[in-house]
């Protein structure tokens, strides 16, 4: 009898002991996935409040607004064209300049073709002729034609940064020990970054074109690799608030899941006002989603935004 | 097999028990601390302060009075306060005991939050909710009897708190402020009545019920005065129609809801289908419509009042794209005037809100003109601005064009607002 509870408690301690080995050892997070960011060494971009921007002159707003021009590059896959037609004709409107590009052409869209099926390497070729055809525009914003986005949130985002400096941001994830930008939600690179990343390009130990032979990383990792090398790390886009700009879900799944949680205020415990990007929506709901940033919203609620942004010439649904 | 010995056996499922045990210890830990970091994604714990301190309501017998308009943060709704003064809507909700929790519960956590008066109308009182009973049944043949019995509760319960009376249902999405702004240049004491207006069967037109529709304080007096006299009958169940054609008797008038680019501002379906849907020529739509149907964006205005067919997770987007949700700095293409009567009263309450602020100019901004290719640069000058006028922009404008990029410069110190909008 006390031979057996014995072995029993030994029995209960040793398997204690080895489910605790196993979860140190492989960072093993019971239950969760690639979980966001590490507390400590997480890096968050947060936007600017209103203190920071009446505080300074109005040379440097001017100076700041002169800044912010966003080249868009938007990746497009010829099997499905709705989507290159409605970026172009919702959010796509709204960069400086946007740029689609494609695996491969086809007839009737307007897209580099990059004659690439490897994810990673069109990422590779689509940022490398981003860089090349800048022109004086210093911010790049990466999506597939799947998301959308607001572009004026983001010109906030970045208004008091330095293009000049090394910035790549987004929704930053975390899996081991690599921080990374999801590419799903969108990826902003300063100009800076972008010339680092090209450069590192051409180092085939780094940043190898065909990824590594044993196994594949999505290319969304690899470029936070290849970034890393340069010392250029990923941050997490947030509001002033602390909430999260950069979204991989739609409007709808995220209030959805707020609705889920049982929120006390459902719309709060959803999204930031001033979010960027949205994804998985339909092209009808992009054309929605339009009419909800840019036309919708009651009379007599003003804002003094520090940063005035017209409307883009020749559109009707914003 | 030869028969484990039971120590062995013991030790076996000792092993199991601590293995297992101690992952789930680990998961919950896992688990809270996750819950702990600030989360990125949502802040939930000053959200629920910010929640409480901003909805002052009063519940008084079975109706909810909203003692202020919700602000967001950072807002400047000078404006908007107003109108919530001067325009007094009471909200009555259509409803009742079965869709309280599946329905009308969103509505109470969204639109009806920004009404002065908002009463929950259903068959059977609730004192929880609230909702008033209203003695009826509950199906499609009792709505006439509702809607006669909900108007008449509201004029007389709350006649004195509004000048205007909505009926909704509880699948409908109303932005009140922008009702305020149609009705603001109209008087309660007419006989009027606005929604989205139909053509068949009644001369003038009736509003569908759906979309919801306001009467005027005088035009409800006349509508609970028919009934008192006969001249209006409750033998129909079309409750819009019968209320129209009721309303028609009774010398109120059915108005155009439209916008100053007559577009519509009562919507009988879902953004979406208006927005990108094509009517196809047999629906019954087509013959319904009182005002032509533009299909595409400008089927609905900037400063749309209704949205009908809505549910839980629309209510809530609805709420989050008109409340929330914006592009920062964005200069909307429509800015209509502010209605006469305001522009008095602002001017005259001392505070400057439309214009300058205290002084007579405005020192010059640079504009960029946004997006696509085309990137020029002008140099806008704001010079005599003067208190209580209109968008500067539109006025005592010099332009320069450049090539090249500049971004937008102004208000770094709030200096103006952008009237009304």
């Amino acid at each position: 009898m006390l031979s057996e509870g014995s072995s029993f408690m030994k029995g209960i301690a040793l398997g204690g002991t080895f489910c605790l080995l196993l979860s140190l050892l492989g960072s093993f997070t019971p239950g969760m996935q690639s979980s966001p960011e590490d507390h400590h060494n997480h890096h968050h971009i947060k936007a600017p409040t209103k203190d920071e921007l009446q505080s300074l002159s109005d040379t440097q707003m001017v100076e700041l607004s002169q800044r912010v021009r966003v080249y868009c590059v938007i990746m497009v896959q010829p099997s499905v064209l709705v989507y290159w037609f409605t970026a172009k004709d919702t959010w796509g409107k709204h960069c400086d300049h946007a740029v689609f590009y494609s695996s491969e052409s086809a007839k009737v869209l307007e897209a580099v073709d990059l004659n690439e099926q490897d994810e990673w390497a069109k990422l590779r070729k689509a940022l490398k002729h981003a860089y090349d055809n800048a022109g004086d525009l210093r911010w790049f914003f990466m999506a597939r034609s799947t998301t959308f986005a607001i572009i004026e949130n983001l010109k906030y985002l970045v208004l008091a940064k330095d293009p000049n400096e090394p910035f790549y941001i987004g929704h930053a994830m975390k899996s081991g020990e690599l921080e990374y930008v999801e590419y799903q939600s969108g990826i902003v690179l300063s100009y800076e970054a972008l010339k680092r990343l090209v450069n590192v390009f051409k180092d085939e130990e780094k940043c190898p074109e065909r990824g590594r032979a044993l196994w594949k990383l999505s290319e969304e990792k690899q470029l936070a690799i290849c970034l890393k090398y340069t010392g250029v790390f990923a941050e997490n886009g947030e509001d002033t608030r602390g909430k999260g700009l950069f979204n991989s879900k739609s409007v709808g799944s995220l209030i959805q899941d707020s609705m889920d949680k049982k929120t006390l205020d459902v719309v709060e415990g959803c999204c930031s006002d001033l979010a960027i990007t949205f994804s998985g929506m339909s092209p009808n709901q992009m054309q929605v989603m339009m009419f909800g940033v840019y036309r919708l919203r009651p009379y007599g609620h003003n804002f003094h935004d520090s940063l005035i942004f017209l409307p883009p010439e020749g559109s009707d649904n914003d | 097999m030869k028969g484990l010995s039971a120590s062995r056996f013991c030790f076996y499922v000792g092993f199991v028990v601590g293995t297992l045990s101690l992952y789930l210890f680990l998961r919950q830990v896992w688990f809270e601390r996750s819950m702990e970091l600030p989360v990125l994604g949502g802040v939930q714990g000053s959200s629920v302060a910010a929640v409480a301190k901003e909805r002052q309501a009063s519940v008084e017998r079975a109706a909810l009075i909203n003692l202020n308009v919700p602000h967001r943060t950072g807002e400047y709704s000078r404006v908007a306060d107003e109108l919530y003064q001067k325009v007094r809507i009471l909200c009555w909700v259509m409803t009742g005991p079965s869709n309280l929790q599946t329905k009308a519960r969103h509505v109470k956590a969204t639109w009806s939050r920004h009404c002065n008066v908002v009463v929950f109308m259903s068959s059977v009182d609730d004192p929880d909710f609230p909702t008033v009973g209203l003695g009826t049944g509950e199906g499609r043949d009792q709505l006439y009897w509702k809607t006669i019995r909900a108007f008449h509760y509201a004029l007389e319960h709350h006649g004195n708190e509004a000048d205007w009376f909505l009926k909704a249902d509880d699948d409908t999405f109303v932005v009140v402020d922008n009702l305020r702004w149609v009705l603001s240049n109209h008087t309660p004491e007419e006989p009027l009545y606005f929604g989205k207006r139909f053509k068949p069967y009644a001369k003038q037109g009736y509003m569908s019920g759906g979309a919801g529709y306001v009467l005027s304080k005088e035009a409800l007096r006349r509508f609970v005065e028919g009934f008192k006299t006969k001249v209006c009958t409750h033998t129909t169940s079309v409750e819009d129609l019968a209320l129209g054609q009721c309303l028609e008797k009774m010398g109120v008038l059915a108005m155009d809801s439209r916008d100053t680019l007559q577009r519509e501002t009562f919507h009988p379906f879902v953004p979406e289908h208006h927005l990108t849907g094509k009517f196809s020529k047999s629906f019954w739509y087509w013959k319904y419509c009182y005002y032509p149907i533009i299909e595409g964006p400008q089927c609905c205005s900037d400063l749309a009042v209704s949205f009908h067919y809505v549910d839980a997770e629309l209510m809530y987007t609805l709420e989050y794209w008109t409340y929330h949700l914006r592009a920062y700095g964005y200069s909307y293409r429509y800015r209509p005037p502010l209605p006469q009567g305001l522009v008095e009263r602002l001017a005259q309450t001392g505070r400057a809100t439309v214009g300058a602020a205290g002084r007579g100019t405005v020192p010059a901004g640079i504009i960029v003109v946004g997006g696509g290719d085309q990137s020029k640069m002008e140099v806008v000058s704001y010079k005599g601005a003067v208190r209580g006028s209109k968008i500067p922009m539109d006025t005592n404008r010099t332009a320069v064009t450049q090539q090249g990029t500049a971004g937008i410069l102004f208000g770094t110190k709030p200096n103006f607002h952008l009237s009304g909008i």
